[in-house]
C-alpha cells in the first residue's frame, strides 16, 4: 500500500497508560496524504486517546509520532499544522459564527480582508452562507457541527482530526452529514482522521479503516477488506452481521465446521488447525434437504421480514445460524445450508473467538461459584 | 385568585422589608427633633448632614474599603476556585472548609480573633487592618460564586483554542476566563455587598480615625439623631438610582441583542 | 502545576488570617494571666459554668435565634417558592427589591426600626389614635426577634429561591401524573428538594442572630443582654481575654454542634448544605 513519500503521519510503537491501565499497547500506523482514515472501535478501545496524541494534547509514554518524517512528540498543539473537530464541537459560546471561524486566522494575524474572504469561503463550503453573525448557541446540532468543521478547515491544516463528530446528531442528520463530510474532504483535499464507534459510518466514508480493540490494532484495510476478509473474530463480529463459527482447517482449501467439510480458498493454516470461519448472512444459501447431498441441515426457529429480505434464524445442532434471503422459510421448516468457497472467510483464532469466549465465561462462572462457596 | 394571593404575599414581604426605611425617609423631612410629632416640612437635616465632615469621611472610608476588599478578595478567591475546581483532590475539600470558616463562624468571633491577631502582631488598628479583615470574610463568598463556574467549564474549549493556535496562557485568557467572568463578577458584587453591610467585624478591627459608616453610627449613637434619617434616606436614594440605571442599561442591551439576532 | 500555584494565596491567607487568629482566641481562653506569667488554666470556663446567669444568657440568645430562624423560614419559604415558580416579568424586579436592603448598611436598617417601634414611633402613634394608648415596643424580646427577622430574611429567601430554581418541572408533572395531589407533590418532591437551600438559609440566619449584639443594644434598649453583648463586653470593656475566649468557644461549640446535627439528619439523602 502506497509508498513512503506520501506518508504524512507515522506512529511507531505508541504506548499510553492511565493510572497503570494500558490504554494504548503498541500502535504502529501510517496515514497517507489526502486519505480519509477512520479509527473504529467500541468505547474504551483507545481511539480518542490516539487522536489526542496525534493532536498533541497528550504525550505518548513510549513511541514516536512522525510528521512528514520528523518526530513531533514535543511539539505543542498550537504549533502543529493539525486541527481538530471536537466531540461536542467546543464552539466558543461568547463568539458569533464568523468570529468562531476567524479565531485561528486572527491568531495567525492574517490580513483582515483575507480573513473575511476565507470565512465566507468556509461558510460556503459548509453550506452556512448568511450565518456569519449568528450566535453559535442558537444553532442546531447539525449547524454547530458545520461551524466546527469550518473553524478547523480555515486554517488549511494538513490533517483534520474528527472525534466522533456526528455522535450527537439524530440518524437522518447523521446520514446527511456523512455525505457532506466526505464531500468536504474530497473538495478540500485534506487528510481526515476520523474517530467513530459506528461501523456503518466507517464503511460509508473511509478510504482506510483501522479497527482498534483494547489499545491494539486488530486490522487495517479498505472498507471492502474489512468487511469481506476480517482478519479475526473481533473484526468480523464488530463489522456487520455475521456468523462466526469455530472450525478446523483440515488441510489447504478444506475447512470443517457444523460437522461437515467445506471447500474454501484459504491455504497456509497448517493441517487440522483450529480456526474461526465467518459466514455473512446474505451469503448463506438455503435449500431443501436431500439425502444425496452432504450438507448441514437445520430447523428454522424464526423469520423476520426486513423490507428487502427475510432474516431467518436456523438451529443446526445447537448452533444458531443467521441467514438472509428474499425467499421466506417458515419457522419449523427444515432447510439445508450451503455456501460457496469464495464466501467462507477463514481466520486465525483470537480471544474473541466464540469457543474461547465461551470457555472464558465458563471459567469465570466456575471461579465465581468457587468464590461464592 | 391563587395568583392574587401569591402577588399580595410578595407585596407584603417587600413592604415589610421597606417599611422602616420609608418611615425613616418620611421623618427625615420632619422639622421636629423627635420622631413622634410632625411639626412641618424641612430640609434642615439634609443641610446639617452636608456639614458633618465625619459622615462624609465615613462614607468614603466605607466605599474605598469595600472596593479594595472586594477587589483583593476577588483575585485571591477566583484564583483559588480555579485551582480547586479544575482538580479533583481530597485535600481540596479540606482547604475549602477552612476557607469557609469566616462565612460560617459568628462574625463576632471572627472580628475578635482578627483584633487579637493585629494587637499581638503590634499593628495599630486602622483603616489598613479593617481592609485586611474585610478581605478575609469576603474571600469565601467569591469562592462560592466562582467555584460552580469552574466545575461547569467545558475544557474542550481550552483544547480547541490550543488547537487553533493559542499558547496555554492565551487559551486561558481568551476562552476560559470569559466563561468564568460572570461568576467572578457575582463574587465581586457579593463581596462588595458584604463589606458595605458589615458592622461587627469593622467594629473590632478598626481604630481611631478610621470610622466607616457602621462604626460611626454605632459609636456616635447617630441612630438617635435626626441627621441619621437624612443619611439613611440619601443612601437609600443613591442605591435606588444606581439600581434603576443598571436595570435600564440591562434592558436596552437585551433589546439590542434581540434585534441583532433578528437581522 | 500552575493550578497549584493559584491556590497559594488562599493557603497563606487562610493560615494567617483565619487559623492563627482562631488559635490565638483559643490560646488565651486557656491562659490565666495574659500579661504576667502565662500558665494553663480553665478558670474562664469555670467562671462561665459556675454562674447560672451566663448559661441563662446563652440560652436566651439561642431561643431568640431559634425563633427568628423559624419565623424566617415560615415567612421566607413561601416568598422563595412563589418567586421560583413565577413566570411573571416582574420577577426580576421583585428579587432585586428583596436584595436591595442588603445594600443599605446593617446598622441603618436596624436603627430605622426605632422610628416604628419606640414610644413616639409610628406604630405607637397609630395605636394611640385607636385608643390603645402609647406602647413602647423597644426593650422587648418581640422587638429583638422582629428586627432579627427583618435583617436576616433576605439571607433565608435567596438560598431557598436558588435551590428551587433548579427543581425540574417534569419531576412535579411526573408526581402529579402518578396520582399525587398538589399537597402531596409539595411535601414529597418540592420540600425535600429544597432542604439544602433551607439549610444554607438556616446557617446564614441562625449563626449571626445568636451572636449579634447590635440589635439587642438598639431596639432591645440593652435591657436583656445576649451572648454577643457578653463577648463584646469582655474584650472591649473589661479586656478579659480569658473569659471572653471561653464564652466564644462555648458559644461556637454549641452553635456548631447544633448546625452539625441539623446537617447530618439531612446529609444522607441530599448531601446539601452551604458547603456544596
Amino acid at each position: 500500500m502506497g509508498n513512503n513519500k506520501n506518508r504524512i503521519l507515522e506512529l511507531s510503537g505508541i504506548y499510553k497508560n492511565f493510572d497503570g491501565l494500558g490504554i494504548l499497547n503498541g500502535i504502529d500506523l501510517y496515514i497517507r496524504e489526502n486519505e480519509f482514515l477512520t479509527l473504529l472501535g467500541s468505547s474504551g478501545c483507545g481511539k480518542t486517546t490516539l487522536l489526542r496524541i496525534i493532536g498533541g494534547f497528550l504525550q505518548p509514554d513510549e513511541g514516536s509520532v512522525f510528521y512528514k518524517g520528523e518526530c513531533i512528540n514535543d511539539v505543542p498543539p498550537h504549533k502543529r499544522n493539525i486541527n481538530t473537530v471536537f466531540q461536542k464541537y467546543a464552539l466558543f459560546p461568547k463568539l458569533t459564527v464568523g468570529q468562531n471561524i476567524a479565531f485561528g486566522p486572527k491568531l495567525k494575524k492574517w490580513d483582515k480582508k483575507k480573513i473575511r474572504e476565507s470565512v465566507d469561503e468556509m461558510l460556503r463550503l459548509v453550506n452556512l452562507e448568511g450565518f456569519r453573525d449568528r450566535d453559535v448557541t442558537t444553532l442546531s446540532g447539525g449547524q454547530q457541527q458545520r461551524v466546527a468543521v469550518a473553524r478547523a478547515l480555515i486554517n488549511k491544516p494538513d490533517i483534520l482530526l474528527l472525534d466522533e463528530p456526528l455522535g450527537a446528531l439524530d440518524l437522518k442528520l447523521r446520514k446527511e452529514m456523512q455525505i457532506e463530510l466526505k464531500r468536504i474532504q474530497q473538495e478540500s483535499g485534506i487528510t481526515f482522521v476520523y474517530v467513530t464507534h459506528d461501523q456503518e459510518e466507517a464503511l460509508t466514508m473511509s478510504d482506510t479503516i483501522v479497527v482498534l480493540d483494547a489499545g491494539r490494532i486488530q486490522q487495517i484495510g479498505t472498507p471492502q477488506d474489512i468487511y469481506n476478509e476480517p482478519k479475526n473474530a473481533f473484526v468480523a463480529d464488530f463489522i456487520g452481521d455475521s456468523n462466526i463459527l469455530a472450525a478446523t482447517m483440515k488441510h489447504d482449501l478444506c475447512v470443517n465446521f457444523l460437522g461437515y467439510d467445506f471447500e474454501c480458498i484459504d491455504r497456509d493454516f497448517g493441517e487440522n488447525a483450529p480456526v474461526d470461519v465467518v459466514l455473512r448472512p446474505e451469503d448463506i444459501i438455503l435449500g431443501a434437504p436431500s439425502k444425496n447431498e452432504n450438507k448441514p441441515c437445520g430447523v428454522v426457529t424464526s423469520s423476520i421480514f426486513k423490507g428487502v429480505h427475510y432474516e431467518m434464524r436456523i438451529d443446526v445442532d445447537g448452533e444458531t445460524i443467521i441467514a438472509q434471503s428474499t425467499v421466506n422459510s417458515e419457522p419449523g421448516k427444515t432447510v439445508s445450508i450451503d455456501i460457496i468457497p469464495e464466501n467462507i472467510q477463514v481466520m486465525h483464532k483470537c480471544e474473541h473467538s466464540p469457543d474461547v469466549k465461551k470457555k472464558k465465561a465458563e471459567e469465570n462462572a466456575e471461579f465465581k461459584l468457587e468464590a461464592a462457596n | 385568585m391563587k395568583k392574587f394571593f401569591k402577588s399580595s404575599y410578595l407585596v407584603l414581604i417587600i413592604l415589610f422589608l421597606y417599611a422602616p426605611i420609608l418611615v425613616t425617609a418620611v421623618y427625615s423631612f420632619n422639622s421636629a427633633k423627635s420622631r413622634g410629632v410632625w411639626e412641618g416640612f424641612t430640609f434642615d437635616w439634609y443641610k446639617e448632614l452636608l456639614e458633618r465632615d465625619d459622615i462624609i469621611e465615613a462614607l468614603s472610608v466605607t466605599i474605598v474599603c469595600a472596593l479594595i476588599a472586594a477587589l483583593v478578595a476577588t483575585i485571591i478567591g477566583s484564583m483559588a476556585a480555579y485551582g480547586i475546581g479544575s482538580k479533583q483532590k481530597k485535600g481540596n475539600s479540606f482547604i475549602l472548609s477552612l476557607a469557609y470558616i469566616p462565612m460560617l463562624n459568628a462574625d463576632i468571633v471572627t472580628g475578635i480573633s482578627l483584633m487579637l491577631l493585629f494587637t499581638i502582631a503590634g499593628l495599630e488598628l486602622s483603616f489598613m487592618t479593617m481592609v485586611l479583615s474585610h478581605i478575609t470574610f469576603c474571600i469565601p463568598y467569591v469562592i462560592l460564586s466562582v467555584l460552580p463556574k469552574v466545575r461547569q467549564l467545558d475544557w474542550s474549549l481550552y483544547d480547541a483554542a490550543r488547537d487553533l493556535g493559542c499558547t496555554p496562557t492565551r487559551s486561558f485568557w481568551k476562552v476560559i476566563f470569559p466563561e468564568l467572568l460572570p461568576g467572578i463578577l457575582t463574587g465581586f458584587l457579593l463581596a462588595l455587598t458584604m463589606s458595605l453591610d458589615d458592622f461587627i467585624i469593622s467594629n473590632f478591627t478598626t481604630g481611631s480615625g478610621a470610622n466607616n459608616l457602621s462604626t460611626l453610627i454605632y459609636t456616635a449613637k447617630m441612630g438617635l439623631k435626626p441627621e441619621f434619617r437624612a443619611l439613611s434616606t440619601v443612601i437609600f436614594g443613591i442605591i435606588f438610582i444606581i439600581l434603576i440605571i443598571v436595570n435600564v442599561v440591562a434592558l436596552k442591551k437585551q433589546k439590542n441583542n434581540k434585534r441583532g439576532n433578528e437581522i | 502545576m500552575k493550578k497549584t500555584i493559584c491556590m497559594i494565596p488562599l493557603y497563606v491567607w487562610t493560615l494567617v488570617f483565619i487559623l492563627v487568629p482562631l488559635a490565638i482566641v483559643i490560646y488565651y481562653a486557656f491562659i490565666s494571666d495574659p500579661h504576667g506569667d502565662a500558665s494553663f488554666s480553665l478558670d474562664g470556663f469555670r467562671d462561665f459554668f459556675s454562674n447560672p446567669v451566663f448559661a441563662e444568657v446563652l440560652l436566651r440568645s439561642l431561643k431568640i435565634a431559634f425563633i427568628s430562624t423559624l419565623v424566617c423560614i415560615l415567612l421566607g419559604y413561601p416568598a422563595a417558592y412563589f418567586l421560583a415558580r413565577s413566570k411573571s416579568r416582574f420577577k426580576f424586579v421583585v428579587i432585586i427589591l428583596m436584595l436591595l436592603p442588603m445594600w443599605i448598611n446593617f446598622l441603618i436598617r436596624t436603627y430605622s426600626w426605632l422610628s416604628l417601634l419606640e414610644k413616639t414611633g409610628l406604630i405607637s402613634t397609630l395605636l394611640t389614635y385607636m385608643g390603645f394608648g402609647p406602647v413602647d415596643f423597644t426593650g422587648t424580646e418581640f422587638a429583638v426577634i422582629l428586627v432579627s427577622v427583618y435583617d436576616f430574611l433576605p439571607f433565608m429567601i435567596m438560598p431557598i429561591y436558588i435551590t428551587l430554581l433548579k427543581l425540574d418541572q417534569s419531576h412535579l408533572d411526573a408526581a402529579a401524573d402518578l396520582g399525587a395531589n398538589p399537597a402531596k407533590v409539595f411535601f414529597k418532591i418540592t420540600l425535600p428538594f429544597s432542604v439544602p437551600g433551607i439549610l444554607s438559609g438556616v446557617a446564614m440566619v441562625f449563626v449571626p442572630s445568636v451572636t449579634t449584639f447590635a440589635i439587642s443594644q438598639t431596639v432591645g434598649n440593652g435591657k436583656f443582654p445576649l451572648i454577643g453583648d457578653l463577648i463584646q463586653e469582655q474584650y472591649m470593656v473589661v479586656s478579659n481575654w480569658q473569659f471572653g475566649g471561653a464564652i466564644s468557644i462555648v458559644t461556637m461549640a454549641v452553635v456548631l454542634l447544633l448546625m452539625y446535627f441539623i446537617n447530618r439528619t439531612d446529609s444522607d439523602e441530599n448531601g446539601g448544605g452551604i458547603l456544596q
